[in-house]
């Protein structure tokens, strides 16, 4: 049985990190990926990352951007660590080898992003998310020795000992279909989010939300599950990311009439209002018969000067050409919102601990909750790099005060089994697995997305229960044991559907509009009865609701304008 | 819409059969990728066809593949596109059964696990692990960031464009002759620290892969990992930098004569215009072209090693011509001819362009 004191699932950015900060206590390290590490999908975080490094800058107005961002349902108290925490952080990413945009004095130089009061973004072309984990992965290459690495491992389920506390992870070598029992004394999922629910997404094909619904089958509670974010700048059908950095460079959003309609949405930032802001700016053009016919606005980024944006919006130039044929330093490319990211996950403190002992979260798995109802650009790797850092810390210290509770093999014979029941499905059974997920996304796109109502929600709902009992006797062509990813994809619908049912019963439950939830039948912001987190628990029906109280430290809620 | 077939060059592992072709029958929009033609098969018709994949945006790197022999990812090629090359291979090659396919085949010079599965671990990331891929800076860290020149971060941002995708390892010409050969995109990932002025240790990595023989000599210049990358990191262009910065480091007494040959070369054709192939082996060890003869520290050596070589170029037809046999009678360019060669050179010591999309952009590069 393959044992370490910490155990990291999924490596990303939030996952390596956690893994280089334990190792840095001196405890045994293994990381688990169901993918090559540099495959995550943390690769695709364009624009840059946040921190108040600047001088005439301040932690507490990175902070209070934050904060109105989430349309205060934050916890200020975890927002403030990360706003604190965040310089000294870019400084260590500096020293490990990242290499961040400069200045003309060879100091780190900055660029605008929205929802921010000053420029605080710190950015590698438009690929700082790739840099950033490459250079992680380096470190870990460097550190082999103190962080043996599992690449194209997949994760059924945790293991729970008898104490209720996490003590392993069950998991298949994708590459011989081995199964296998892990032992751990802390256990982190950083698996990111659960994008591929909905259809078009940003997200990659392997964000099928694993780390969140693994946690929830363990009786973790989840958190802020109805706050979806849809990104601004999408293109259409395919759902691929336009960086907000080109918002950021200067761009501007126009409807069809050639009108910049962000004047009458947020007159003072304009393009650079907070995502939830934007995305329904340009829902309620399009909704309004002011969009394109293709039902998008455009995007213009030839205001921007061509020198600049082929030195910092590399990748949107290919983008442009590769995926939708459009020269963007001559014309403007049409876009939309798309489905983008997860605020909601597994409930954790500010050092990642969940509410299963020895359970860990980080990054887009985890909700802390520093996003609250809207995550501003480019604090998404911040996240990712704060609290995994603080949860691989912690998990590294609670191993060194525990004694090794060995997993029952019983949890990993439990899922070998669920696993011959899969295979051995005839053909024709069932429906085919890619069929469900499409249904399962495209009603998500459909009712669960910039504007909700009660009765959309509803119907998603009903649809994700019929779709969950479908997914028992949906059938998989492949049944061998070398990298079947049939079987995978099965289970992955699993855990999406867990996902989707969670979102569906938070969103339905929160009777207000709030940061990326808007209720079109509760238009209004309702602090009195709703400034508060919906936590959901598996209980026997599905997820049991519960409430926990948002931590206020210094900011007073007060009405958002941007 | 449009309809497509994509010919699959598949291979099941535990079936005990060897590798075969299998044809699928597609339907999307031709600006959609041959990774979302694969994918629809795989949703609608076999689950059991794999292959890598997550982003779909050319920014993981999961899925390189040969499509009509072209090392490159599933989901950056456009599937029209890709038809109408097939299309075009097919009208000037030799003419094949039925309408022309689009032909997909996993990386080449990697082993295969399954259909377009390979095994980068062994071909690819134990190369990455060989150039030592981490920062080595000296001494204590600054308590702010390193002040460092803007440029030498845009330089490198070339380099750290790099996916891991492989493409560029799957179309290398050297690597297919030498698997040993570390290869275009494990050299790219060490200019990267080469060309980071924050590493300390720039002189200890360019002898190193001066001297080791399956280093940056082992390039021959055949572009094809600059056409495959998707990326624009042009491995190639990495590899040369790493050269030029070994001699500009004094690092020019290569066991592997990496250095002599490439300059006997680039002084051969700005004396004669053309390849003098007798001559080369010669002047590859001692230089003579200009001024004194001042043979390497390996000539003798290199020489003797030289001559299986020589023999068989003789033999198969190479050099067969006395001018390719007895060296020094080879022709210079007529006319001229020859002032233009010089002209070129003395254009490109003035004018030393870096092929860097993150300066130059795309449009400059065609115009």
């Amino acid at each position: 049985m393959p044992t370490h004191d910490v155990l990291v699932i999924g490596a990303g950015l939030a996952g390596q990190r956690a893994a280089l900060a334990a190792a840095e206590e001196g405890v045994s390290v293994g990381i688990v990926s169901k993918v090559h590490p540099v495959r995550s999908h943390s690769n695709a975080a364009q624009g840059g990352i946040n921190a108040a490094l600047n001088p005439g800058d301040s932690w507490e107005s990175h902070a209070f951007d934050t904060i109105k961002g989430s349309d205060y349902l934050g916890d200020q108290d975890a927002i403030e660590i990360m706003a604190r925490e965040a310089p000294e952080e870019i400084l260590n990413m500096e020293h490990l080898g990242v290499t961040f945009h400069r200045n003309e004095e060879g100091k780190l130089g900055t660029r605008a992003f929205g929802g921010a009061s000053a420029a605080r973004t710190y950015y590698v072309a438009d690929i700082t998310g790739q840099a950033i984990m490459h250079v992680l992965y380096e470190q870990l290459m460097k550190h082999s020795e103190q962080v043996a690495r599992y690449e194209e491992w997949f994760c059924t389920a945790l293991a729970i000992d008898e104490q209720g506390e996490c003590c392993g992870v069950v998991t298949r070598n994708v590459a011989d279909g081995s199964m296998e029992l892990f032992s751990a004394k802390s256990v982190i999922l950083a698996c990111g989010g659960n994008g591929q629910v909905w259809k078009p997404t940003t997200n990659a094909l392997i964000c099928t939300g694993d780390g969140i619904a693994m946690a929830y089958r363990a009786g973790a509670k989840l958190m802020d599950m109805e706050m979806i974010q849809y990104h601004p700048t999408t293109l259409a059908g395919k759902g691929f990311l336009i960086t907000e950095g080109a918002r950021g460079e200067g761009a501007h959003l126009l409807n069809a009439k050639g009108e910049r309609f962000m004047e009458r949405y947020a007159p003072n930032k304009m393009e650079l209002a907070s995502r939830d802001v934007v995305s329904r700016a340009e829902q309620t053009e399009i909704n309004e018969g002011r969009g394109f016919p293709d039902g998008t606005v455009a995007l213009d980024i030839t205001v921007v000067p061509k020198k600049r944006v082929h030195e910092a919006l590399r990748e949107i130039v290919l983008v442009g050409k590769d995926f939708a044929g459009v020269d963007i330093t001559r014309e403007p490319i049409h876009i939309k919102p798309g489905n983008h990211y997860t605020m909601g996950g597994v409930k954790t403190d500010v050092d990642g601990r969940t509410d299963v002992p020895g359970l860990y979260a980080a990054g887009e798995t985890a909700c802390v909750s520093v996003h609250g109802g809207n995550r501003l650009g480019a604090n998404s790797l911040l996240d990712t790099l704060i609290f995994g850092r603080r949860s691989g810390a912690d998990a590294a210290a609670r191993a060194k005060r525990t004694d090794a509770s060995r997993p029952s093999r019983a949890v990993l014979e439990a899922e070998q089994a669920t696993i011959d029941s899969i295979m051995s499905r005839e053909k024709g059974s069932g429906r085919r697995i890619s069929e469900i997920k499409e249904e399962l996304g495209t009603t998500m796109d459909a009712k669960v997305a910039v504007f909700r109502d009660e009765a959309g929600i509803s119907e998603a709902l009903e649809t994700v229960r019929r779709l969950k009992e479908e997914a028992k006797s949906a059938y998989i062509d492949d049944k061998s044991a070398i990298f079947n990813q049939d079987l995978l994809a099965a289970i992955e619908l699993g855990y999406m559907l867990d996902n989707a049912e969670c979102c569906c019963v938070a969103a339905l439950e929160r009777k207000e509009s709030r940061g990326a939830q808007y209720r079109t039948d509760f238009p209004e912001r309702n602090d009195e009865e709703w400034l508060k987190h919906i936590d959901l628990q598996l209980g026997d029906e599905g997820p049991e609701i519960s409430y926990s109280e948002v931590t206020i430290t210094q900011w007073e809620p007060e009405e958002r304008k941007y | 819409m449009a309809e497509y077939t994509l010919k699959v060059r598949r291979y099941q592992p535990e079936s005990g059969e060897g590798a075969y072709w299998e044809q699928f029958q597609v339907e999307l929009d031709p600006s959609l990728s041959v990774l979302d033609g694969l994918l629809q098969a795989k949703d609608r018709d076999d689950g059991s066809l794999s292959v890598r994949c997550s982003c779909r945006a050319a920014i993981c790197g999961s899925c390189g593949m040969k499509i009509n022999g072209q090392s490159g990812l599933g989901c950056k090629t456009q599937i029209g596109e890709a038809q109408e090359l097939a299309e075009k291979k097919a009208s000037v090659g030799p003419s094949a059964d039925g309408a022309p396919v689009i032909t997909v085949e996993p990386m080449a010079n990697m082993p295969v696990i399954k259909d377009l599965i390979t095994d980068m671990e062994s071909t690819h990331w134990s190369k990455i692990r060989r150039v030592t891929p981490w920062l080595l800076p000296h001494g204590e860290a600054p308590e702010r960031e390193y002040i460092v020149e803007p440029e030498s971060m845009i330089d490198i941002t070339q380099s750290m464009a790099c996916i891991q995708c492989g493409a560029c390892v799957s179309s290398c010409l050297s690597m297919e002759a030498d698997p040993e050969f570390i290869g275009p995109a494990a050299l790219a990932k060490a200019y990267r620290f080469v060309g980071d002025p924050r590493d300390a240790e720039t002189k200890e990595r360019l002898h190193d892969l001066a001297h080791d023989p399956h280093g940056i000599y082992d390039c021959t210049h055949c572009f094809s990992c600059v056409d495959a990358c998707p990326k624009g990191v042009a491995p190639m262009d990495q590899i040369m930098r790493l050269r030029r910065k070994a001699v500009e480091e004094g690092i020019d007494d290569d066991p592997n004569n990496g250095y002599n040959h490439s300059e006997a070369f680039v002084r051969m054709i700005e004396k004669k215009g053309t390849n003098d192939e007798a001559l080369l082996v010669q002047e590859s060890h001692a230089l003579g072209l200009k001024g004194k003869l001042k043979p390497s520290k390996h000539a003798i050596k290199g020489l003797i090693e030289s001559l299986p070589t020589v023999l068989r170029a003789i033999k198969t037809g190479k050099a067969r011509s006395p001018a390719k046999v007895i060296p020094g009678i080879h022709p210079k360019l007529p006319g001229g001819a020859q002032d233009d060669v010089k002209a070129i050179y003395k254009h490109a010591e003035e004018h030393r362009e870096e092929f860097n999309l993150y300066i130059k952009g795309e449009e400059e590069e065609t115009e």
